[in-house]
């Protein structure tokens, strides 16, 4: 069955329908990995947007149920050259075809990708449209609907948790933000030991103190750090007193929250090999990113964060830490899964600036 | 952190002669090393003992040292050059061996010498197993169960611990040399055996055999601030049990989930971390199917042939970085040379398969052992890139030029399911093909898999391709299909043939629709940065990425794999040519499938494109680009075979007229040309026919010289003394079928000449005129050759001078062209003609100095020799003699008969120069891997014609000291010369025999020729192979064993009386 993806430029591109049948709009973005595309497909960062894999043989090893990011994957769509019908894998449990299906996301396979790659990276990220499987429209018809649908706004509301909970454990007590969480991130803490509470993005300041958090981890999320005003006005007021890690739309916000600005990048960072450089260990390192988004440089001057981390290629802004209080973040994802674990120290960092910031408390009692 | 300062002088130690196990891929990494080291302002000093390679190029490094790879050798370079450092981990296992050795010797400590890169701690702590192992437990990553041996004994009582099957692996051998799978007790003595005498540390690992795991390995390089980067992992299609240089390798791996691919590739940071490496490191390991269990097999820690493959197949230029990293550079601060823009700290993503496929030789050995194991036995490999993996796939096997374009081997799909099956259980050279063929005779995905263990995946989609043609050759010319096809990768031959049609044909269909591929660029980051790389591959797709520029431009065709009669030194002569064009101001564009190559590196040519070399794919490449012409002279036998195909659809070859290669290849046409010239040849006939073959021999008198026409390296050669011979060599050619007719000549005896020329179709110049220490009869590529000639007069060196210029001038040669000659009776022959690159081109144009790939270039497009400043003739000769000797991989070959003819064997060469020809000799062979020894004892045992030059040869043995042993018959002969000889008994005699004496090290010399026919398995070749396993020389030519005591002789004393056989008259 024919598809058809058409990007607002008018670029169309047709291939064959797999996964759901249904249409589909959503911003058209690219990702670099070569292997994690389960994850990749449950990250709820990408809510509203149809991924294209730049590698192009996609779902050799199938589906499995250990490898989610989240329950209900909230991508848009999914682009790929070529995916696999017989995967290979001793935990597979189903094909990438059946597995969308399932969960009503269209795809589209048999389209010159590396093409559609280089269109975004030249005209920056697009909207675009996939269509109805085996449905004939025209470019204008294409277009005409991808104008008359809004973008979206509400991504963070659409894919945080709608109420609090606990994943217990006998270490500190950490509140964790939810922006759109990776599960990765929760498997870190929980591995540290950590008592999680897990509460829905919108959760207030006093809530969150009420909870007697030792420390406050802000997650990942989709779209603009601007649509959720509530969380950044959340976060400054609880950055003075807990120590607080920000992970990606985590990190944008705590930079929103102590006064920075964001804009939204190009093409954005999305894959599983970017290079980082830290000011602080003066060493560089590999990390799997996905964002659309980024901290201005410029913006972080005038504020009490300090500029600790930047990409390597770009200069983009890769991490922060608050000059007086015992916040830090970092745009990437430290919790890898999928990519490389390089900066998985950061958690160990996060739970040793808690025990510091505490015996201080202690010191000054 | 910026470079050093402290160092200025660096001396970079290359690989040497080319073996199975240590090829091409050192070239290319030394090439890039030392480039690397000089724009950083280095004076690079590089020792390198072959000479067909780009880094010996006087171009490359500051001072290139053509010396024997010895302790004894390297030292005196050090003495004199005083380096501040040596780099050793970019030529290959011969590098790091002997760094470590000059650091044994002392001498670096004398000299005030440090080694640069990886320390030799690190290096040893991964090379010996012991520290390995022990390290692995410290830091908690699984190896398999193993024990290091030093006898039989303690292998044995291993066996009993735990079971069979093992696998032995040699401590410091190459390409795994010696080691192998154990099955039984008995395998394992032998294998234990043969491994500890090669192992210089006498050491042997036993291991638990863990075939059948996927074996997975990864690129890493790291820094000295501890920074660490995975360049690219690899996927071996067949599991554990092959060695990964003859296993058909993927990239990047295919079957892993990311939690699999990550930890994977933190183990492989953590061990390039505790080993402390700086530089390029490979590892290997082997993941369970069914679990996440996974062990290390294995760390080189080096530039290795699998980081020349990772760097082709990323772009990232790993030996490059490697070098900077080695003077004191950080990852960080180096430019990702492929992008411009980004830096080297990074990992690659790929958008596209790559498919690595070795090269095996044995379409010349056919008899030798062509069952694949942990010993390697390719001699080269072929890398291919598609946007999908069954493209990939048969894009790499058309490249291996042993199916031609299609994916096909007739004389398999007569075999039987049974017959196939057993092939499948022990996979042998031609895996792919049988692979296919039974899938083709029905058997599913799960047999194939529960017999080979080899993925469903790899599996399955081969058998898409076998499906598609079936579902092809119903559905005849059928054009959506053929679109299909092409999408999947099959070449127009195959389709072809699924169809029964001509191949012109799909060609033609695929025209009228306007069906051709587009090209996608390699640019490490998956078009995520902007990259001006000009390094492409095809692919059935939208857009194209290989702008046509304006310029004229000039398409140079590579020579595909490596292999035994097309190396390394093509590879030499199409990088020539490519620079050639640039410093001309065309646009130089090359064609190869070689991932191991310096004309693969994208920095070389203007444009790569990165493809088969099948006329239909250079077809192609000539549609996009329309380029004025092709050059097809430099690929050797596999560009010049795609002349006929390209003239005839409509391409201008440049350079010599496909005609005139024609008329060389041609027997009847040649004839007639050195009639018209009046140039003697051996008298000869070719024929297409059975009977008239032995009429032919019969009226030109045996012995006489059989061989097809149209093939590399003397394929197939003999030279036959009788009627019966002649039958059996032609019950065992199938040529006679082919198109291509046999050829049969008289065997002339005498000395051979070799000429290369240089022709514009006007003016020949000849750079060099070189004997052969062999006489005719023996491969000119497995001859010792001699330059200049020592032997020749001035009357006949000026003939053969004559005919060259003659014959040149008369087939209007532009380019090169070279001419072997045999004089025999005082009497010049003409023996074959090739108007195309030779092997000799890299050894004359370095020591005479004269750049012959690069003047011939100029002649091809346009430039005339007097233009130049040259004149007719034979251009002066230098003082200093050069001999170029033959390197064989004998060891890594079982089965293989050691012994020389007409049919090439070598894989290799060496170098040896000074001022008379024994020093040379001296260096060559000695570079060449042979121990001269000075005294001991010689082994004779010698066909009867040859008797008497050997009794000459045992008597100069014996009066250096040597004593002698015999076999009856040359024993006999000996004694009647009054020589004092030990006879020994015949192979399987009881007590000292001929075998026994050669185990136990009692000789250090076998003089053996062959006694009549081409038995294999005869006592000749038992003696022979014998000698090969336990690292004796074994000379086959008494040429050979003449010119090895003229050595022997100039640098040791004879003791002779002074008087003898009189009475002392006072």
């Amino acid at each position: 069955m024919k598809r058809l993806l058409i990007l607002e430029d008018g670029t169309i591109f047709e291939g064959q329908a797999f996964g759901s049948s249904e249409e589909s709009i959503g911003e058209v973005v690219f990702n670099t990995g070569m292997t994690g595309y389960q994850e990749t497909l449950s990250d709820p960062s990408y809510c509203g947007q149809i991924v294209t894999m730049t590698y192009p043989l996609i779902g050799n090893y199938g589906i499995n149920k250990d490898d989610f990011e989240t329950i209900n994957p909230a991508i848009f769509g999914f682009v790929v050259k070529e995916y696999c019908e017989t995967p290979s894998n001793f935990r597979s449990d189903e094909s990438l075809d059946t597995f969308l299906k399932a969960n009503d996301i269209p795809g589209i396979a048999g389209i010159d990708t590396r093409k559609l790659t280089k269109i975004l990276r030249k005209h920056g990220t697009m909207r675009g449209i996939l269509t109805k499987a085996n449905e004939n429209i025209s470019v204008e018809e294409g277009l005409s609907k991808l104008k008359n649908k809004e973008p979206l706004t509400d991504q963070v509301a659409r894919v945080s948790t709608m109420k609090p909970y606990v994943a217990p454990g006998r270490g500190y007590r950490i509140v964790l933000v939810d922006f759109g969480m990776k599960h990765g991130i929760l498997r870190e803490l929980t591995k540290r030991d950590c008592h999680v509470t897990v509460v829905p993005y919108n959760y207030s300041a006093d809530n969150i103190l009420r909870l007697k958090p030792d420390g406050i981890m802000l997650t990942n999320g989709p779209g603009n750090p601007k649509n959720v005003p509530e969380s950044i006005e959340m976060i400054k007021k609880v950055i003075p007193s807990i120590p607080t890690f920000g992970i990606c739309l985590g990190h944008q916000l705590l930079a929103l929250a102590c006064g920075a600005n964001t804009d939204k990048l190009k093409f954005g960072h999305r894959g599983s090999n970017h290079p980082v450089y830290d000011f602080e260990t003066k060493r560089a390192y590999l990390t799997s990113q996905n964002h659309g988004y980024a901290v201005t440089e410029d913006s972080i001057k005038s504020t009490e964060l300090e500029l600790t981390q930047v990409a390597l290629n770009d200069k983009t802004v890769e991490g922060v830490k608050h000059s007086k209080y015992p916040a830090f973040s970092v745009q990437y994802h430290p919790e890898a899964s999928p990519g490389p674990d390089d900066t998985n120290y950061l958690f160990d960092k996060f739970i040793d600036t808690i025990t510091t910031f505490k015996a201080t408390l202690k010191e000054e009692a | 952190m910026p470079k050093r300062t402290d160092i200025q002088k660096i001396l970079v130690i290359g690989s040497g002669p080319i073996v199975i196990g240590q090829a091409a891929e050192f070239d290319y990494s030394g090439t890039q090393a030392c480039q690397s080291l000089k724009e950083e302002g280095y004076t690079v000093i590089l020792a390198n003992s072959n000479p067909a390679t780009i880094m010996t190029d006087h171009t490359i490094a500051d001072t290139v040292y053509m010396e024997p790879l010895t302790v004894e050798f390297l030292s005196k370079i050090i003495r004199k050059e005083r380096p501040d450092a040596i780099l050793p981990t970019l030529g290959g296992q011969t590098g790091l061996n002997l760094a470590v050795a000059l650091d044994e010797s002392g001498i670096l400590e004398e000299t005030g010498t440090e080694l640069l890169g990886t320390k030799l701690e690190a290096i040893q702590q991964a090379e010996d197993r012991e520290k390995f192992r022990s390290l692995m437990n410290e830091i908690n990553e699984p190896v398999p169960e193993s024990q290091i041996v030093n006898t039989v004994d303690q292998a044995l009582s291993f066996a009993d611990e735990i079971g069979y099957p093992l696998i032995v692996r040699p401590a410091y051998t190459l390409g795994g040399t010696g080691g192998g799978m154990c099955y039984t007790e008995q395998d394992l003595r032998e294998i234990t055996r043969n491994g500890l005498s090669l192992s210089p540390v006498n050491q042997c690992l036993i291991e638990r055999n863990i075939a059948g795991f996927k074996e997975i390995e990864y690129e890493v390089m790291r820094d000295k601030n501890d920074q660490a980067i995975v360049v690219c992992n690899m996927e071996n299609i067949d599991p554990v049990g092959i060695h990964t240089g003859d296993s058909i390798v993927v990239a990047p791996s295919q079957t892993l989930s990311d939690r699999e691919y990550q930890m994977l590739r933190s183990a492989s940071l953590k061990i390039i971390r505790a080993l402390k490496i700086e530089g390029g490191c490979n590892v290997q390991l082997a993941l369970d199917t069914d679990s996440f269990q996974y062990y290390i097999i294995e760390v080189n820690p080096r530039v290795s042939r699998s980081s020349a493959l990772a760097s082709k197949a990323t772009g990232y230029p790993i030996a490059k970085i490697a070098a900077k990293i080695a003077i004191g550079m950080t990852l960080d601060e180096i430019m990702n040379p492929i992008t411009g823009t980004t830096y080297a700290l990074y990992e690659p993503s790929l958008d596209y398969v790559v498919t690595k496929f070795p090269r095996f030789p044995f379409d010349k050995f056919v008899l030798g052992n062509r069952q694949l194991g942990t010993q390697m036995k390719a001699t080269g490999e072929v890398m291919a890139i598609g946007r999908n993996f069954e493209e990939s796939m048969l894009k790499g096997i058309r490249s291996l030029d042993i199916s031609g374009e299609d994916f096909y081997l007739p004389n398999l799909s007569e075999k039987t399911v049974e017959e196939l099956t057993e092939r499948l259980v022990k996979p042998d050279d031609e895996r792919i093909y049988v692979l296919a063929e039974v899938m083709r005779k029905g058997m599913t995905v799960e047999e194939i898999h529960q017999l080979t263990k080899i993925d469903r995946f790899f599996l399955n989609k081969l058998r898409k391709i076998i499906d598609f043609e079936l579902k092809l050759a119903e559905n005849h010319k059928n054009f959506e299909l053929l679109e299909e096809a092409k999408l999947l990768g099959l070449s127009d031959t195959q389709i072809a043939r699924v169809w029964n049609v001509e191949v012109d044909t799909v060609y033609q269909m695929r025209k009228d629709a306007g069906l051709f591929p587009v090209y996608k660029m390699v640019d490490t980051c998956a078009a995520e940065f902007e990259s001006e790389t000009p390094y492409f591959y095809s692919a059935y797709e939208e857009e194209n990425e290989s702008v046509v520029t304006d310029r004229k431009k000039v398409l140079v065709i590579g020579s595909g794999p490596i292999r035994i009669g097309q190396g390394i030194e093509f590879d030499y002569a199409t990088v020539h040519s490519v620079l050639a064009l640039k410093e001309a101001g065309f646009e130089a564009i090359i064609m190869n499938s070689n991932p191991e190559t310096v004309s693969t590196d994208f920095s070389v040519s203007d444009k790569l494109y990165f493809e088969p070399l099948t006329l239909e794919d250079v077809m192609h490449v000539v549609e996009l680009e329309k380029p004025e012409g092709v050059i097809v002279q430099f690929g050797g036998q596999t560009a010049i075979n795609l002349a006929e195909g390209l003239e005839r659809r409509g391409v201008q070859i440049l350079g010599t007229p496909l005609e005139a290669i024609d008329t060389a290849e041609d027997r009847d046409k040649f004839e007639q040309l050195l009639q018209e010239l009046n140039i003697p040849q051996p008298q000869g006939k070719s024929v297409r026919q059975l009977d008239q073959a032995k009429e032919a021999a019969g009226s030109i008198g045996y012995p006489v010289l059989v061989r097809p026409s149209y093939v590399i390296g003397g394929s197939q050669m003999e030279i036959v003394y009788s009627e019966d011979e002649l039958e059996s060599y032609l019950a065992k050619t199938n040529h006679i079928k082919h198109k291509h007719p046999v050829l049969i000549d008289k065997y002339l005896t005498g000395i051979e000449v070799e000429v290369d020329a240089i022709s514009d179709g006007e003016t020949t110049i000849i750079p060099g005129v070189m004997e052969h220490i062999e006489r005719a009869g023996v491969h000119s590529g497995d001859s010792i050759a001699v330059y200049p000639t020592q032997r020749l007069s001035t009357n006949i060196k000026q003939k053969c001078v004559d005919i060259t210029i003659k014959i040149a001038e008369k087939l209007g040669v532009k380019g090169l062209i070279n001419i072997q000659f045999v004089v025999h009776k005082n009497e010049v022959y003409v023996l074959e003609v090739n108007p195309r690159a030779s092997r000799t081109i890299p050894f004359l144009s370095k020591i005479t100095g004269v750049t012959m790939a690069n003047i011939a270039t100029r002649c091809i497009i346009g430039k005339s020799l007097k233009e130049m400043g040259y004149e007719r003739g034979l251009l002066p000769e230098p003082k200093t003699v050069s001999v170029k000797v033959p390197v064989f991989s004998f060891e890594k070959l079982r089965s293989v008969d050691t012994m020389l003819g007409p049919e090439m064997k070598s894989t290799g060469e060496a170098i040896g120069r000074d001022r008379t020809l024994e020093k040379a000799l001296y260096k060559g062979l000695t570079a060449s891997g042979l121990k001269i020894p000075m005294e001991g004892a010689v082994l004779i045992t010698v066909a009867d014609k040859d008797k008497q030059e050997a009794g000459e040869i045992a008597k100069r043995f014996f009066d250096l000291g040597f004593n002698l042993y015999a076999t009856s018959g040359t024993a006999k002969h000996l004694q009647s010369l009054d020589l004092p000889v030990s006879e020994v008994g015949k192979v399987d005699a009881e007590g000292k025999n001929v075998l026994s004496i050669i185990e136990k090290g009692e000789v250090q010399v076998v003089v053996n020729s062959l006694t009549s026919g081409k038995k294999p398995r005869s006592d000749g070749f038992r003696i022979r192979r014998q000698a090969v396993e336990h690292g004796i020389a074994c000379l086959t030519s008494l040429d050979t064993a003449e010119a090895i005591v003229n050595v022997i002789d100039s640098t040791t004393f004879t003791a002779r009386p002074a008087v003898s056989g009189k009475a002392v008259v006072l």
